[in-house]
């Protein structure tokens, strides 16, 4: 919290330099971030801009009860959520067309739980990813598979799994920035990997054949 | 002695981030050992899902736009006369 507290002295003197500092720090994450609640670009740099307006307008008001980061992120899903309300491009929380998020694994792919031999075992085949090529996972291709499939998610999701596994928050950070419980932080994550995960499947799937 | 949750693999799919958050009661952390110890498509089920976490975690975060950036500064600078 200290180098947070040196940052923000320079930041209300006015300091272009530390203003920078934040903005490469924060900036790409916040793009990001926006982007996942109206998934379109320019619309996404709008709301960033708004954010960093309410950032420097707030800079007297912060406290450091959060870190400088969770409250500029806090400012910043405000300004996303009011936009995406506005331009009504949040996606659906329950697209039709699409799988439904509560379960992990489609269900189709285990023995019903009241199978008498099997109850709840898997009925498929769970391919083995160790015995794919060791280049294929890290491949340009696969982080490009992970990206589209995250673009697909609900936005609640999108943000939880951007946060916790791309941009490394805690899971106490993304609770206090979203204001949900532990529990409920768990279940979005899980969720969204899941989802993930079944896309990656798809993904190496269509690279076998 | 902590008694183990006999769990289904429809259930282990589920409990996967819960176990690798390290947020399981004993026993239920025991009976999810347990079944994925001997249960080959839930070992790579449990596998993939800890490769598809890894994958995320070696995403680069681009840098911000030339011009994104710039107008952020803009920003700034406007703000920085008002306070001044």
């Amino acid at each position: 919290m200290s180098a947070d507290s040196a940052l923000l002295e320079r930041l209300r003197d006015g300091s272009e330099e530390a203003f920078g500092e934040v903005v490469d720090r924060y900036g790409p994450a916040m793009l990001r971030v926006a982007t996942l609640y109206v998934r379109d670009r320019s619309l996404a740099q709008e709301i960033v801009q708004d954010a960093w307006v309410n950032v420097l307008r707030g800079l007297d008001r912060f406290e450091g009860r959060s870190s400088l980061r969770t409250w500029i992120f806090v400012i910043l899903g405000n300004c996303a959520r009011r936009r995406a309300q506005r331009e009504q491009r949040t996606i659906p929380f329950a697209d039709p067309h699409e799988p439904s998020l509560d379960a992990s694994v489609d269900p189709d792919h285990f023995f019903p739980a009241t199978h008498p031999r099997w109850p709840g075992a898997w009925s498929t085949i769970v391919e083995d990813w160790r015995t794919l090529p060791q280049d294929h996972l890290a491949s340009a291709q696969a982080t490009a598979a992970f990206r589209a499939a995250i673009a697909e998610l609900p936005a609640r999701y999108a943000v939880v799994i951007t946060l916790r596994d791309i941009e490394d928050w805690s899971a106490d950070e993304v609770c206090t920035l979203l204001d949900i419980s532990a529990e409920n932080q768990r279940v979005l994550l899980h969720r969204a990997r899941a989802r993930i995960r079944s896309s990656l499947v798809e993904y190496f799937g269509s690279q076998a054949e | 002695m902590i008694q183990s949750e006999p769990l289904s693999c429809s259930e282990i799919v589920e409990l996967v981030t819960e176990y690798l958050e390290g947020s399981m009661q004993p026993g239920r952390r025991l009976g999810f050992e347990e079944h994925v110890a001997i249960c080959p498509p839930c070992r790579n089920y449990f596998d993939q899902f800890r490769q598809t976490v890894e994958l995320g975690k070696k995403i680069e975060e681009d840098e911000l736009p030339p011009d994104v950036r710039d107008a952020l500064v803009d920003v700034f600078r406007d703000w920085r006369k008002d306070i001044r």
